[in-house]
């Protein structure tokens, strides 16, 4: 497998340049070698048994007849599991969950592994997982919001959400002169990355190499080494490459545990990999929720409180609650704001974070309501936002590190050709007599950082090698990390070697939270940075370097030339400085973070208004986004071509939100009956007619040095409320819950004709 | 999934010879292939039938008949021109089903026998009636929103999900089947088994008997200038039909001369009303009488669980049907087939 790829490149292609994903040859011919592609000799085939109940015990398993499928090699149930050196119960790092490995019969939730088959073909163990044919002790299953009754709970940390409050509530809502009090639902939504989970796990000794797909490498081989008692460094972890992840390939999972285990036992390699179905339950889903929203206005239509409470559902045995409501803090300059959360205990897979999480169902229902506010004030959407435009953080008063929403809107509405919109609804048709609505919503994630390291090497010819271990996950890490690191250098891309996507490179932090570019890149830039300045230190010293003496005055790198910063014309080449200086290579390091004063001092978010356009069928209620403009501020954009295709995924995975996804439990065992991609819908070519997205750049120098947010999440937020405000506007009827289906138009009495 | 022969044979009689009671006859495999992986269904034997000769075949016949073998791909019967000119309805079911994938692999015999997409009854877990007589129906009290508002029964409340059934039971087709009683013809009308006390007979076809063509009177050919299909679905493409209908009129001046109206998606199978049908003969196409020929269609629906609104919906789509047959069958193949969305045509076929 190759863990680099040296791809022809544009010339000249760095920072800002709409390059071409490098891999993108790689994967459209097959040569990318994904987790599960991998044919180590001696293979075993893992394939796991999920619970068709999700509450209960499993009383029985005809593992017998399992045994007696040839080439079956091997069963392992919770009575003949051998022993994990960590608990299962426990979070080996701070960004876990309760995985279940066979720790005891009892089903928590209905996709739980209730035992493990190796065979030698996928179809042996296939069919050997079929035959332990399980009997249960069911219990009614609780899938519904209504099925338990909430708790609040103390905050702690990720999955157990804070919330805030700014100001004085109870005054808002007095000084209301209009208000909402709208409820809201979204339903459980599951991340269905192209590529389902997977694993190769091969053991020698007492290490072990994985080939997996992660968004965080260095966290995953601390969290697999715990729960086989091994150093972290004794884990080997490949992951150049992944098939999507939006969140759900973060964390170590039960699947890919087991897999690991069964190959120490068996002392051969195992390949595990998840089906469409089983993608339904133990790798993380997004939460449903039930928010509640209480808006009130003055006569200004000034904001004088946005309380936002949310229940969301988790799951009986590990806590990751859907910050929803967080999601109405930071946006709009009410002068009293609420958030809180409270949980509700279901026998489902534990949710965790997906693609803007807390963010996406939080903006749905955000930005429902105010349109629902604006309506009750007569006031055009648009208009209603701007009026409440937050010069300064609400609530805290922090300084934003830069903030180019107002552009956003300005340039979405120009381009949507907003102005002249009916405030009233069912005022517009097409030619064919369908009805048409626009509406809009605000989109806003923050722009949060972690931690990473990279190391640049300046090879003797003036090439150079750059390692971070990045994921690329299909968003284009591959390319945008590799456009920072020729940047730092000074060189052009193509004379850049970029390796990512391994455990025993400089640890990149996580790929996820928007924040990868941003955090990885730092990284990327401070390494070539180092390089650069060891190569001045020499070439100052080198009485027969052009450059001799120039120290004082700084240098900067250019297109393989060292030169003297303001007097560009002494310069000297990289490879002659190195061979006068012996001829070795250079390495540098760095590395990338958030100073806390920094994240203290400003409100760092990226922004971006969205406009859609839907047509819905009077009389069969059948809807469809026929345009959607998005403009988002997201500091610098290092590659527009990738970043617009981030972001229109984003927004298309808006449509999805508002229109397709659920996961629908059967009301008695608690199975999803949708799992596949028959039932459980996204968005289809067909789904996504006009899709426009503009950038509006925005000059930030305290989100870090390169002024980067992040692109990943941010098109998900606005476009959900949009799209439901567009069909209000189309149809007169406001539907509170997502997805929004026929029935719902149908049920809500749309009137024919 | 369990273990199972393959067998290819090389005529229909070998075919035949082949079968046996745990055997399957096996098209495209979209559908046979996914329920075996379930476990929903577990041939002992599987008969593949896609290599056998001469039916594959679309042939006109001189008398404007036309027969369609049961092997050929419900994508080349959708392409095929003549087809799409004769019988438009027909090519604009088949374009609004499934996905270019499937239907580049889904066969004509495979499709009119595709099982219902009730998820209890691919849940082989489940309690199912019609998957194993006795066990009962899960679907009652169940996840059951998209299940049968016509035709059901306390046993079963499934639908059948084919598109191209629909237009085919408003056109009269007649299945051409052969068995080990050697050859008979089948209407379509009889073809597909409401539930009844035995939900498991889902089909007229006898053990072993296998189905080699679908033919079409000549007659359908005369609602080629107001034929049209029409399916109402939670996504714009590749999305199984809440509710669909078919509806065809052979105008005579401005008057309807004879109307034919099948419905989708909301029984067992595709659902024709004589009385809803003659309703509309002899009158002037007007959207009060394709409401009333509509409701008359829906005579005797109940919902059959969390399903009210899909006998509204079921109305209304028939009655929008109507209304686009009596407008015309479009000139070209609209950019959507079937969708509310298809107009104006567009310049190719995105479904
Ligand atoms: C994701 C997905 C979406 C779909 N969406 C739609 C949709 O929107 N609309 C729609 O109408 N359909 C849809 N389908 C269903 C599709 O149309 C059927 O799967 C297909 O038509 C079956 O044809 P096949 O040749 O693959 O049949 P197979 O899977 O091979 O067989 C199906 C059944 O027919 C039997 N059979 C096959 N050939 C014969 C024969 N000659 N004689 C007797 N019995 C035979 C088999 O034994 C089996 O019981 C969808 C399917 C999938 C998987
Ligand atoms: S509705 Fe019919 S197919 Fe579905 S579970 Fe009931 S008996 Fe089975």
């Amino acid at each position: 497998m190759p863990d680099t790829l040296v791809q022809p490149v544009r010339f000249g292609s760095n920072s800002g340049q709409p390059v071409t994903r490098r891999d993108g040859i790689a994967k459209v011919t097959g040569a990318a070698t994904f987790a599960a592609d991998n044919q180590p000799a001696g293979l075993l085939h893992a394939v796991y048994l999920p619970a068709t109940i999700a509450r209960g015990r499993v009383t029985h398993l005809d593992v017998a007849a399992a045994e007696a499928h040839p080439g079956v090699v091997q069963i392992i149930t919770p009575a003949d599991r051998p022993p994990l050196d960590g608990d299962p119960s426990a979070k080996p790092t701070p960004f876990s969950f309760r995985i279940d490995v066979l720790q005891d019969d009892t089903v928590r939730y209905a996709g739980q592994p209730i035992a493990l088959v190796l065979g030698e073909t996928l179809e042996a163990a296939t069919e050997g997982a079929r035959l332990l044919a399980p009997r249960y002790a069911a219990e009614t299953a609780r899938t519904a919001l209504d099925d338990e009754t909430p708790f609040a709970f103390e905050p702690a940390g990720f999955g157990l959400p804070a919330g805030a409050e700014h100001g004085d509530v109870a005054g808002g809502h007095a000084a209301a002169t209009q208000a909402v009090d709208v409820t809201y639902e979204t339903a459980a939504q599951y991340h269905n990355a192209m590529e389902t989970h997977a694993v190769v796990a091969a053991w020698e000794g007492d290490h072990l190499t994985l080939d997996m797909p992660s968004q965080a490498l260095a966290m995953s081989c601390g969290a697999y080494a715990y729960f086989f008692g091994i150093p972290a460094e004794n884990v080997t972890l490949r992951s150049p490459y992944l098939g999507g992840g939006f969140g759900s390939k973060a964390f170590t999972t039960g699947p890919q545990v087991l897999a690991i285990l069964a190959a120490r036992m068996t002392g051969r390699p195992v390949k595990l990999s998840l089906t469409r179905q089983q993608m339904f339950g133990p790798v993380g889903h997004r939460g449903a929720t039930r928010q509640r929203l209480r808006l009130g206005a003055d006569v200004a239509a000034a904001l004088t409180v946005i309380d936002h409470e949310s229940i969301a559902a988790t799951s009986s045995f590990d806590d990751f609650v859907e910050p929803a409501a967080n999601a109405s803090q930071g946006l709009y300059s009410a002068q009293a704001l609420r958030a809180a959360h409270r949980a509700v205990r279901l026998d489902v897979g534990t949710p965790g974070p997906m693609r803007a999480p807390g963010e996406a169902s939080g903006s749905a229902a955000l930005e429902c309501a105010m349109d629902e506010l604006a309506q009750e004030a007569g006031i055009d959407p648009l208009e209603f936002r701007l009026r409440n435009y937050a010069e300064t953080e609400p609530g805290t008063g922090k300084p934003y590190s830069s903030k180019a929403l107002r552009q956003c809107y300005d340039q979405a509405a120009e381009r949507f050709g907003w102005a002249g919109r009916p405030l009233a609804p069912r005022q517009m048709r097409d030619e064919a007599g369908l009805l048409v609505g626009w509406g809009m919503g605000t989109a806003l994630f923050p722009a949060p950082m972690f931690a990473a390291e990279a190391r640049a090497t300046l090879r003797p010819d003036g090439s150079a090698l750059v390692e971070t271990s990045a994921a690329d996950m299909g968003q284009g890490a591959w390319t945008a990390l590799a456009q920072i690191a020729a940047d730092s250098l000074g060189l052009p891309l193509d004379r850049v070697e970029f390796r990512a996507g391994h455990s025993d490179l400089p640890d990149a932090g996580v790929a996820g939270g928007s924040g990868h570019t941003a955090t990885a890149g730092t990284a990327l830039h401070a390494a070539g940075g180092d390089v650069i300045r060891q190569l001045g230190e020499i070439a100052a010293a080198d009485e027969a370097s052009p450059l001799h003496g120039a120290g004082n005055a700084g240098f900067v790198a250019r297109d393989g030339r060292l030169c003297v910063a303001g007097d560009e014309e002494r310069s000297e080449a990289f490879a002659d400085i190195l061979a006068r200086a012996g001829g070795a290579a250079l390495i540098g390091n760095g590395s990338g973070s958030r100073a806390p004063e920094d994240a203290e001092r400003w409100a760092m978010n990226a922004h971006g208004a969205v406009f859609a356009e839907v047509k819905v069928d009077p009389d069969l209620c059948q809807m469809r986004v026929t345009r959607l403009v998005g403009a988002f501020a997201a500091g610098r954009i290092i590659n527009p071509k990738l970043a617009e295709s981030q972001l229109m995924g984003g927004m298309i995975w808006g449509t999805s939100f508002a229109l397709h996804e659920e996961a629908r439990h059967d009301r008695h065992t608690g199975r999803i009956v949708n799992a596949d991609f028959a039932g459980y819908h996204i968005a289809v070519n067909a789904d996504v007619q006009g899709l426009e997205v503009i950038t509006v750049h925005e000059d930030d120098p305290h989100v870090n040095a390169l002024g980067i947010k992040g692109v990943g999440e941010i098109g998900v937020t606005g476009t959900v409320g949009a799209i439901a405000n567009a069909i209000w506007h189309a149809t007169g009827t406001r539907v509170r819950r997502f997805p929004i289906r026929v029935r719902d138009l149908l049920e809500a009495g749309s009137p024919v004709g | 999934m369990k273990r199972f022969d393959y067998i290819r044979p090389a005529s229909i009689d070998e075919a035949l010879a082949a079968w046996n009671p745990g055997a399957a006859w096996l098209g495209g495999g979209t559908n046979l292939v996914d329920l075996m992986k379930t476990g929903a269904v577990q041939p002992d034997t599987v008969i593949d039938v896609t290599r056998l000769p001469g039916l594959d075949r679309i042939e006109w016949g001189a008398d404007g008949s036309l027969r369609i073998g049961a092997m050929v791909r419900n994508a080349d019967l959708a392409d095929d021109p003549e087809v799409a000119r004769r019988l438009p309805m027909v090519a604009e079911a088949l374009l609004a089903g499934a996905s270019g994938q499937l239907r580049n692999a889904a066969t004509v015999g495979g499709n009119l026998m595709q099982h219902t997409r009730c998820n209890y009854f691919e849940t082989p877990q489940a309690a199912c009636n019609r998957r194993d007589p006795g066990t009962g129906c899960d679907a009652r009290d169940g996840e059951n929103a998209n299940l049968a508002v016509l035709g059901w029964s306390e046993a079963c409340i499934a639908t059948n999900p084919s598109d191209f059934c629909v237009p085919l039971a408003a056109l009269d087709a007649v299945v051409e089947v052969q068995g080990p009683e050697g050859k008979r013809e089948i209407a379509i009308a009889d073809f597909h088994s409401l539930p009844g006390d035995t939900p498991e007979r889902r089909t007229a076809l006898e053990p072993g008997e296998l189905i080699l063509a679908v033919r079409l009177p000549a007659a359908a050919a005369d609602f080629a200038g107001h034929a049209r299909y029409l399916k109402v679905r939670e996504r714009t493409s590749y999305a199984f039909a809440l509710v669909s209908a078919a509806a065809a009129l052979r105008m005579e001046g401005d008057r309807i001369a004879e109307a034919r109206l099948a419905l989708g998606a909301v029984a067992a199978k595709p659902w024709r009303v004589a009385e809803a049908e003659a309703l509309l003969a002899g009158q002037a196409p007007d959207p009060h009488l394709f409401a009333r020929a509509a409701g008359a269609a829906l005579t005797g629906a109940a919902p059959s669980g969390d399903n009210s609104w899909k006998i509204d919906l079921a109305r209304r789509t028939a009655a929008r049907a109507l209304a686009m047959a009596a407008t015309g069958a479009p000139a070209r193949m609209p950019a959507l087939p079937a969708s509310p969305f298809g107009e104006p045509a567009g310049d190719h076929v995105h479904a």
